[in-house]
C-alpha cells in the first residue's frame, strides 16, 4: 500500500530531525544540526535493508517517489514565500556581503574536488 | 467576496497546490518557448516564484512574500520547512550510500572551509563598509553563512537589531543568488556528479539555496548536495559566535 511508503518516509524524517535536535542541544547550538541529513541516511540505509529482504513493495515505493517528485513544486512555493523585497532593499552591504562569498565559495569547489578525488572513483 | 476569501483561506494547502501548478506550467512554457529549453523549466519556475514574492512583498509590505495575501496563506505551509524537509528526505531514496561514504571526508572538509570562507568574505565587506566593532562584523560575517547563522550569532553576541536584520538580509541574498546561479555556473565547476555535489553543498551551506539550485541543475544531485548542506547551519552556529568572533575581536 502507498501509505506504507509515506509512513516509512515519515518515520525516517521524525527520527532524523529528533537526532538533529538532540545533537544541537548536546553541543549547545540553537539550531537543528543536520536533522535532514540524518533522516536521509536513515532512509537510504533502511530502504536498502528492507529492499534486500524483499520487504519493500513497489507500491510502497510509490509513496516515497511521489514526494520526491513534489520536491520542485515545494521549492517553488518556498521561493514564492521568501522576503525578496528586504533582500533587494536592505542596501548595498547586504547584497555585496551576500554575493561576494558565494563566488569565493564557487571558486574553491574545483580545487577541493581535485584535492579530494581519490583515483578509485570515476 | 467574503465567502470567497474565507473559503480560500480555509482550503489554503489545496489553493497552494493549484497556484504552484500554474506557476510551474508558466515556468515550463517560458523555458521551452523563450529560452529554447537552455534554462531548465524548474529554474524558471523557481525564479518566477521569487518574482511573485517580490511583487507580493511590495504590495503587502509583509515578510512572507505571496503568503501575506490571505487567499494564498497556504503557500507558507506548502513552502514551509516541514514540507520542504520532508520532500528533500524523500529524494534520498535513489542515493547510493557507497558514494556518500567515499565523499564523507571531502564533505566534512568542505563544510569547515565553506563556513570559514563565507564568514571571512562577509566580515571583510562589513569592515570595508565602516563597521568597527567585533560584534557587528562577526554578525554580518555569520549572515554570509546562512540566514539562520546570522541572527543566531547576532543574538548570542547581543549585536544591535539593525545589524541582525542586515545579517538576515545578507543570508537571504545569498540563498537567492545560489538558487539562480547554480544551474548557470554548474558546467564551469564540474557540478555533474555526486562527489562534487557533496562538496558544493558543504561549501555553499544554505540548504534552501543548495536544494533549489541543484533541483534546477540536475535532480539526481539533490540528495548529495543537501546531505552536506544540512550540517552547514549547525556548523556556522557553532563556529561563528565562538571561535570566529574571538579571532575577529583579537584582530580589531
Amino acid at each position: 500500500m502507498v501509505i506504507y511508503g509515506v509512513s516509512f518516509l515519515g518515520a525516517c524524517y521524525i527520527l532524523g530531525q529528533l537526532v538533529g535536535e538532540y545533537l544541537a542541544k548536546w553541543i549547545g547550538v540553537k539550531a537543528n544540526v543536520g536533522g535532514v541529513g540524518f533522516a536521509m541516511l536513515f532512509l537510504i540505509l533502511a530502504h536498502d535493508y528492507f529492499k534486500k529482504r524483499e520487504l519493500f513493495s513497489a507500491e510502497a515505493e510509490k509513496g516515497i517517489l511521489f514526494w520526491s517528485q513534489m520536491y520542485i513544486p515545494v521549492i517553488v512555493a518556498m521561493s514564492a514565500t521568501q522576503n525578496v523585497v528586504v533582500a533587494l532593499d536592505s542596501g548595498l552591504i547586504a547584497i555585496i556581503a551576500g554575493v561576494i562569498p558565494v563566488f569565493m565559495c564557487f571558486a574553491c569547489i574545483p580545487l577541493l574536488v581535485k584535492l579530494t578525488k581519490s583515483p578509485t572513483i570515476d | 467576496m467574503e465567502i470567497f476569501s474565507s473559503f480560500f483561506e480555509k482550503n489554503g494547502l489545496i489553493v497552494a497546490f493549484v497556484a504552484v501548478g500554474i506557476i510551474s506550467y508558466v515556468g515550463f512554457l517560458i523555458s521551452k518557448y523563450v529560452f529554447k529549453s537552455k534554462i531548465p523549466g524548474a529554474a524558471v519556475s523557481i525564479l518566477l516564484g521569487l518574482i511573485v514574492a517580490y511583487f507580493a512583498g511590495l504590495y503587502t509590505g509583509g515578510f512572507k512574500g505571496v503568503a501575506d495575501i490571505s487567499v494564498f496563506s497556504g503557500m507558507s505551509l506548502l513552502g514551509g520547512s516541514m514540507f520542504r524537509d520532508f520532500a528533500i528526505v524523500s529524494t534520498a531514496m535513489g542515493a547510493s550510500f557507497m558514494l556518500i561514504r567515499q565523499t564523507g571526508v571531502a564533505g566534512a572538509v568542505s563544510l569547515v572551509l565553506g563556513t570559514t570562507v563565507s564568514f571571512i568574505g562577509g566580515a571583510v565587506i562589513a569592515i570595508l563598509f565602516g563597521y568597527q566593532d567585533a560584534k557587528s562584523i562577526a554578525t554580518i560575517g555569520a549572515g554570509a553563512c546562512t540566514f539562520i547563522v546570522g541572527p543566531v550569532t547576532g543574538a548570542a553576541l547581543q549585536a544591535s537589531s539593525d545589524v541582525i536584520a542586515l545579517s538576515i538580509a545578507t543570508g537571504v541574498v545569498k540563498s537567492i543568488l545560489v538558487t539562480i546561479s547554480t544551474p548557470l555556473i554548474a558546467p564551469y565547476i564540474g557540478l555533474n556528479n555526486s562527489h562534487t555535489a557533496m562538496i558544493y553543498g558543504g561549501m555553499m551551506g544554505t540548504t534552501s539555496g543548495v536544494s533549489a539550485g541543484l533541483a534546477a541543475t540536475d535532480t539526481k544531485l539533490v540528495p548529495y548536495g543537501t546531505l552536506t548542506a544540512t550540517f552547514a547551519t549547525g556548523m556556522g552556529c557553532l563556529l561563528c559566535p565562538s571561535v570566529f568572533y574571538l579571532i575577529v575581536e583579537k584582530i580589531i
